[in-house]
């Protein structure tokens, strides 16, 4: 007698757990029930993604570097589960690739981005990157695992907690995702990944007045009104590529602070 | 009496000195009557006008156009053209030496725009000659620098200018902040509409006369002047690629409303809330004079002033002592006279509103000083004021004033220090006053503000990128991180 496989639920990915919606909406999506977030979830998110950040912020970037690496090795052991959620083996591959590129920025960003500034009087004074602090993403439809990967792990490297939208249509690689982020060492909170429709949830993150920043990128050229909530609060609004990679994709979700302090003996 | 004795005898404080007036010449000014709105290098005759003023004195000053969406129209269809013909593709280091000669002709002119500054602003001579005209002129010598080099401040990528920048100033620092937006705009090759803030026209009028000296191509910069109405046409404009406004935060957010989904890039420079934190280590003389000049300064209409002091309870009445001490040599009065410390309140307006606030603060419990003045009897004047007893719920610790009022509220340990700080939706600048060198930086990396001046205050320069965290806004001004907000990179 064959023997019955036992069958994943797919949920949330809020603070380091795996809750169902609490509006206990399903949509179906690749032949699953996954999880509709709602209106709350996307305030449990934000409230999760708050609270995790200044610990994040405050790690070393040697740290954060190392952490984000140990991301790329649990996303390496389980290709063969990834490709069969997105379009194949090459495209995890690229994936696990962006992530080490990134991973190696984290220590290297403040010396690109910032630096001393010869102002003419006698005072040191220098230009430091910090994060904007929580990053709103909606992650496009396709690819479905690259292009999270693409949108997620910028904010992430600069120091920022992320509330990420997963792909509508195909949300199953952003939920295995979850669970290689749930095994390597990024602290809880700091990555929270919601499935459900994003013409519900974009309006509710481009409007929470506890979100810095939000990558459009999954809207696609139907982002006015979001644009409009999104002022709000004063919102930096990025309109991410769902394939790009560089350091500027980085310093979108980044703050420059400047510190002057006189120079005497 | 020698003069030992004599210096032991002199009281701590003078407060009955009194000073001959020494004003600064107005004749170095000559003003037209009448001005048009500056478009393709010519001044065209505006349909409306409106009565600019001194607020030290109410006397009309002259009369300027009141921009209508025509006049706009006729400005960005310049700026259009200019970019088109030549402009854009103009070598580097051609549109550098048109912003060194912009550079070199303010600084010859300079007591000239300092005294209209103070003419029709209200801001004390002393700052409008030593502050605002140098770093005007610093600021184009800079950028004009950055021109030819674009390619080396973002290695990797390729810089191309943006096309119409749409430019919207305030009134606080009228030429300095019209030197803020120009300078990197034109640096990165593009062509620029500016708005002057309605109250304070003049010196951008004037400006225009440096740019005919400077023999800049017609249509490069076009200035049209009027209300919020002129500026929100040309927000509104089809014909712009980029919108850069300085002022409050309610105008901000409307303008980011506007541009919502039109592609337009956009940089926000808003209000703030900074607080001014004083340890009881710190050199207090020299931290009492920081905390005057970080909300004297410019009769406070500084969107970076510290207009919260936080002290620490164990030095907070010494401090407020001397504090208080230090008010009362503050000198009011006439923005020409080279004594004055304090000028006049910019408009009618703004008098009303800081009036308006300081009546809640009372209101809402919070002890009020000022020290004995007096004010003249026409123009606009509010005295420098401290308000002591302030719970941060009260409003005068949470909405910017925008005028010389301090609200004063303690901590006890560094946390609470940051966490006081950061209270507010603003995060435009900071303060720190002590004499540790690893608490400066502890707090310097947890104050979320764009600007964090230790053991200074109210420091500026073209080199210094400045810009808000929060609702202060988005995009840096000045510095490397200047040029961006005036680029595309192409693929």
């Amino acid at each position: 007698m064959s023997r019955l496989p036992v069958k994943k639920t797919y949920k949330l990915f809020i603070g380091g757990a795996f809750p169902r919606s609490e509006s206990g909406r399903t949509l179906e999506a690749e032949g699953q029930n996954v999880a509709r977030g709602s209106r709350k979830d996307v305030r449990d998110a934000v409230k999760a993604a708050r609270a995790a950040q200044p610990g994040w912020g405050a790690a070393t970037a040697y740290n954060r570097g190392q952490v984000l690496y140990r991301l790329a090795e649990m996303v390496e052991s389980r290709v063969p589960e990834f490709a069969e959620l997105c379009t194949g083996r090459t495209e995890v591959e690229r994936a696990i690739d962006r992530i080490v590129w990134y991973a190696g920025w984290a220590d290297k960003l403040p010396q690109v981005l910032g630096g001393s500034n010869p102002v003419a009087g006698p005072y040191f004074n220098f230009t430091v990157p910090e994060p904007t602090g929580v990053v709103a993403v909606l992650a496009p439809d396709e690819p479905p695992l690259l292009g999270l990967v693409t949108r997620l792990v910028p904010p992430l490297v600069g120091g920022n907690a992320v509330v990420a939208v997963a792909s509508e249509t195909r949300p199953l690689a952003a939920i295995e995702l979850a669970e290689a982020i749930a095994t390597s060492d990024v602290p809880d909170g700091v990555v929270n990944l919601l499935t459900g429709l994003r013409s519900e949830l974009g309006p509710v993150l481009a409007s929470h007045m506890d979100v810095n920043a939000i990558d459009l990128c999954g809207a696609g050229g139907d982002s006015a009104e979001l644009e409009r909530a999104a002022a709000d609060n004063v919102k930096r609004v990025v309109h991410g590529r769902a394939d790009a990679q560089s350091p500027w994709e980085i310093s979108s979700f980044l703050e420059l602070k400047t510190v002057w302090h006189p120079v005497g003996r | 009496m020698t003069d030992i004795e004599r210096k032991r005898d002199r009281t701590a404080v003078p407060t009955d000195w009194t000073y001959a007036p020494a004003p600064e010449s107005r004749d170095l000014v000559r003003l037209r009557e009448r001005y048009g709105h500056f478009v393709g290098g010519g001044w065209i005759e505006p349909a409306d006008t409106y009565a600019t003023i001194s607020p030290s004195t109410e006397e009309t000053l002259a009369t300027v156009g009141q921009g209508t969406a025509e006049d706009v129209d006729r400005a960005v269809a310049a700026a259009r053209a200019a970019f088109a013909n030549g402009w854009s593709s103009l070598p580097g280091s051609e549109r550098a030496k048109y912003l060194f000669r912009i550079a070199r002709l303010l600084q010859e002119r300079s007591r000239e725009f300092a005294v209209l500054e103070s003419l029709n602003g209200g801001k004390p001579i002393k700052e409008s000659r030593d502050v605002d005209l140098p770093l005007a002129a610093a600021h184009f010598f800079y950028y004009a620098g950055w021109a030819d080099k674009l390619e080396y401040a973002f290695p990797n990528r390729r810089p191309a200018p943006l096309g119409v920048a749409a430019q919207i100033i305030p009134w606080n620092f009228p030429l300095l902040m019209l030197a803020w937006k120009l300078a990197p705009a034109l640096a990165c090759g593009n062509t620029v509409v500016l708005k002057p803030a309605e109250t304070t026209p003049l010196t951008a009028l004037l400006f225009c006369d440096v740019l005919r000296q400077a023999e800049l191509p017609p249509g490069v910069v076009n200035v049209v002047t009027g209300d919020g109405r002129t500026g929100a046409a040309l927000v509104e404009h089809d014909g712009i690629d980029k919108v850069a406004f300085t002022g409050s935060t309610e105008v901000g957010k409307s303008i980011q409303r506007q541009l919502a989904g039109t592609g337009k890039k956009l940089t926000l420079e808003l209000g703030g809330k900074a607080a001014n934190i004083v340890f009881d280590d710190c050199a207090l003389d020299q931290a009492v004079e920081g905390i005057v000049n970080g909300i004297y300064f410019n009769q406070g209409h500084v969107c970076c002033a510290g207009s919260r002091l936080l002290a620490q309870e164990s030095i907070h009445e010494p401090l407020v002592e001397k504090l208080k001490k230090r008010l009362e040599t503050l000198r009011v009065g006439d923005p020409l006279d080279k004594n004055t410390d304090v000028g006049a309140i910019n408009s009618k307006l703004q008098l009303e509103r800081i009036t308006e606030l300081v009546e809640a603060g009372k209101e809402e419990g919070a002890e009020i000083f000022q020290p004995p003045c007096r004010l003249p009897e026409k123009g606009y004047w509010f005295a420098p004021t401290v308000f002591t007893n302030v719970a941060q719920s009260y409003r005068i610790a949470q909405e910017e004033i925008f005028g010389p009022v301090l609200s004063v509220l303690t901590f006890r340990t560094p946390e609470e220090a940051v966490e006081k700080a950061n209270n507010t939706p603003y995060g435009l600048s900071a303060g720190v006053w002590t004499e540790k060198g690893s608490r400066i930086l502890w707090m310097a990396q947890r104050l979320r503000a764009g600007v964090v001046w230790a053991n200074t205050f109210n420091r500026f320069d073209p080199a210094s990128p400045f810009g808000g965290y929060k609702e202060s806004g988005f995009g840096r001004e000045g510095g490397l991180h200047g040029l961006e907000p005036y680029l595309r990179f192409e693929e």
